[in-house]
């Protein structure tokens, strides 16, 4: 991906909070992030660590109330998403932005064909009547890979696999042809071979269409095969982010090589146990005043517990344009 | 489907047979005379007579059997031969009411009319307040509105229709004057002058009925909106970038319906049934009334006879309950 492109997403210090019964929960805290064209940015971290919050966060997915987006910019192209309102908002929806989420089981509507479900954005976005919907409809069927499409367009979503399901989804995603393609979690609900075939599919759509693509997962492995670029979050925030082979390479903060220790080798001996972090994510019921990582960090030291580590850049690129991280420590010594 | 349905209907014969053989000991068995009702002064022996005129003196299942014939060949052939100017069960014995010796179905003929008139329109009325206020109560949840059509619903709910329609009756006909307070049974539609007294004095027992029915409906159909909004796919339809209105009315009513529909047949045999208490406080002479007379004089041929017609419904509407249901969940496969 060449460095100088513009980016076609560009996100700076996003802040989404919910307001609950029990006070108020900051689920994303400064987040800043941008993606270029076709790259795959790859998100990771625990389950609750933001990842999700963060990207309905983009395009207004959240219901309000309760989640609050607080403070940011959202850049595609040149519009800033959390200015534009509600009505433009809807049109950047399923039209420059696709979003595909975890569970393909309860993403489709139960009571509508396949067929008519793909067809919706297209007739909505694309000013397409229903013939020329339809038509197209089919077209993405074979493209996300599902043999005898033109038949299985009047067939019901619990009539498909789970993975079919999710090639459903893949394919209502990608119906306006997207500049931005988000994937959350879209494999998580499946097995490990059907996976498999997923990852393979955007693989080879990607080399086909040439949309950007940020895939979240809190698996590291999977990120390995795909990413250009990755980012990992903790906290609502981002801990560290860097180009997919450096920051496998040399991983600086202490969270993401305690993820990286997590990873099942393929070559690994038999037995080797994973290491597992102990404890427990945090529920941010402040803006943070410390290292949200501190209560698990193995090198966490009196200034962890005094200010919350800006993200700092480790080599001679910007912040947030190479290999950046924020912790107080680093691996050579404060 | 079909064969479902046909499964269905066979196996609602047993069903139906067990239940009349109840209804009928059921009814039986209740204590009275059907004489109870004839002078004092009459002789002993006359009354014998007359009892046995009425073959109230058989033994109950040689009764039970006859009604069974009555019932399942004589009445329908008796249409039949209405329809077709045939005479195939010409002169046959049919159900006597022993109220009033005529055949028991020419009564329910001439009082039905009055009650699908008056409880359907209610009905009808009520499930159109119902469904809107549900939709929007569930779509602004803990609104103004909702809060509102919450309390409503309570109303509907736990003031009984003797009440609420003596208030109305208060209200709108003595103090504003502007309905009657009884309802005509007479009355014959010819113009439009009548049309619009027809119209006027079904409104007072309608409105009773009708906010007890939406009461019941709107929080049926509330809450399913309210399950199904939070599902995924509503989501998905939201990142499509559907409009609003398409996300809640086509996405998720479409789902939120099926239970509601679900609910709305199976209440539909209590239309047949009448609502006796409205009925009466109104003054209409539908089936309601006409079950509660029977009862008083101890009519056994016109209470069991409704009570049977009744159980049929609720056998009947259960079962298009089932298909609707089939019809509307492409998941739900009967074969
Ligand atoms: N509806 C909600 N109400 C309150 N807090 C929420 C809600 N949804 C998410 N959160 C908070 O946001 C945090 C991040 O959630 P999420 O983005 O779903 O995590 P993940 O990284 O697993 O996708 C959670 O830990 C939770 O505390
Ligand atoms: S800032 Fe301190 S507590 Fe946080 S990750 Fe770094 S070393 Fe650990
Ligand atoms: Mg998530």
């Amino acid at each position: 991906m060449p460095d100088g492109a513009l980016p076609v997403l560009d996100v700076r210090g996003l802040k989404t909070v919910f307001r609950t019964r029990g006070g108020e929960v900051h689920a994303v805290n400064s987040v800043s992030f941008m993606l270029r064209p076709g790259e795959l940015l790859g998100v990771v971290g625990e389950s609750g660590s933001g990842k999700s919050v963060t990207m309905m966060s983009l395009i207004g997915l959240l219901p309000s109330p309760p989640a609050e987006v607080r403070a940011g910019q959202v850049m595609l192209g040149d519009r800033d998403l959390l200015k534009i309102g509600p009505r433009a908002l809807q049109d950047v929806r399923g039209a420059k932005v696709g979003f595909v989420f975890q569970d393909p089981m309860t993403s489709l509507n139960p009571v509508f064909t396949v067929g008519s479900q793909i067809m919706e954005p297209l007739m909505r976005h694309m000013g397409m009547n229903r013939a020329e919907a339809r038509k197209r409809a089919t077209e993405l069927l074979a493209l996300v890979g599902i043999p005898d499409a033109q038949k299985r367009l009047k067939a019901y979503p619990h009539q498909f696999s789970g993975g079919m399901r999710q090639r459903v989804m893949i394919a209502i995603a990608l119906a306006c042809d997207p500049d931005v393609l988000i994937a959350d979690e879209p494999t998580t609900a499946l097995d490990v071979t059907i996976q498999a075939q997923i990852i393979e599919l955007v693989k080879d759509l990607r080399q086909k269409l040439g949309m950007a693509i940020i895939w979240i997962t809190h698996d590291l492995g999977v990120i390995a095969g795909i990413a250009d670029r990755v980012m990992v979050m903790y906290g609502g925030q981002v801990v560290e982010q860097a180009p997919v082979a450096e920051l496998f390479a040399d991983p600086r903060h202490p969270y993401t090589r305690a993820l990286l220790k997590t990873i099942p080798s393929l070559t690994g001996e038999r037995g080797a146990r994973l290491q597992v972090i102990e404890g427990q994510p945090p529920i941010m019921t402040a803006e943070p005043v410390a290292c949200p990582f501190r209560a698990r960090c193995a090198h966490a030291f009196a200034r962890c517990e005094a200010e919350n580590p800006q993200r700092r850049a480790v080599d001679d690129r910007p912040v947030g344009l190479g290999h950046d991280v924020a912790c107080h420590w680093s691996p050579e010594g404060v | 489907m079909l064969t479902f349905t046909l499964r269905r209907l066979l196996l609602a014969i047993p069903i139906l047979l067990v239940i009349s053989l109840v209804i009928f000991l059921l009814v039986d068995l209740a204590p009275g005379s059907p004489m109870a009702e004839i002078p004092l002064t009459v002789p002993p022996d006359v009354r014998q007579k007359m009892i046995e005129a009425l073959g109230a003196d058989q033994p109950v299942f040689v009764r039970y059997l006859l009604w069974l014939k009555q019932f399942f060949w004589i009445e329908p052939m008796t249409l039949y031969d209405g329809w077709f100017g045939t005479s195939i069960v010409e002169g046959q014995q049919r159900i006597l009411s022993w109220q009033s010796r005529s055949p028991v179905f020419t009564i329910i003929g001439q009082r039905l009319p009055q009650t699908l008139i008056v409880v359907g329109t209610a009905y009808l009325v009520g499930i159109m307040i119902a469904l809107p206020i549900g939709i929007y109560s569930a779509y602004r949840q803990y609104s103004f509105f909702d809060q509102v059509g919450t309390l409503f619903a309570m109303i509907g709910f736990s003031v009984p229709t003797f009440f609420s329609g003596t208030l109305l009756i208060i209200i709108f006909a003595v103090w504003l004057g502007w309905f009657p307070t009884k309802y005509d049974t007479m009355l014959e539609v010819t113009d439009w002058q009548s049309f619009l007294q027809q119209v006027k004095q079904m409104a007072l027992p309608v409105m009773t009925l009708g906010l007890a029915n939406a009461a019941t409906i709107s929080r049926y159909m509330r809450s399913s909106m309210l399950d199904n909004m939070t599902m995924d796919y509503v989501r998905t339809a939201r990142a499509k970038g559907m409009d609003e209105k398409v996300v809640v009315l086509r996405h998720v009513l479409r789902n939120s319906l099926i239970p509601v529909v679900t609910v709305i047949a199976l209440g539909i045999p209590s239309i047949f049934g009448g609502a006796i208490i409205t009925e009466n406080l109104f003054g209409v002479n539908g089936i309601g009334a006409a079950l509660i007379g029977a009862i008083h004089a101890n009519d056994l041929p016109m209470v069991q006879t409704l009570a049977f017609i009744f159980a049929v419904l609720i056998v009947l509407f259960n079962l298009i309950a089932d298909i609707l249901y089939g019809l509307l969940d492409p998941r739900i496969r009967y074969d």
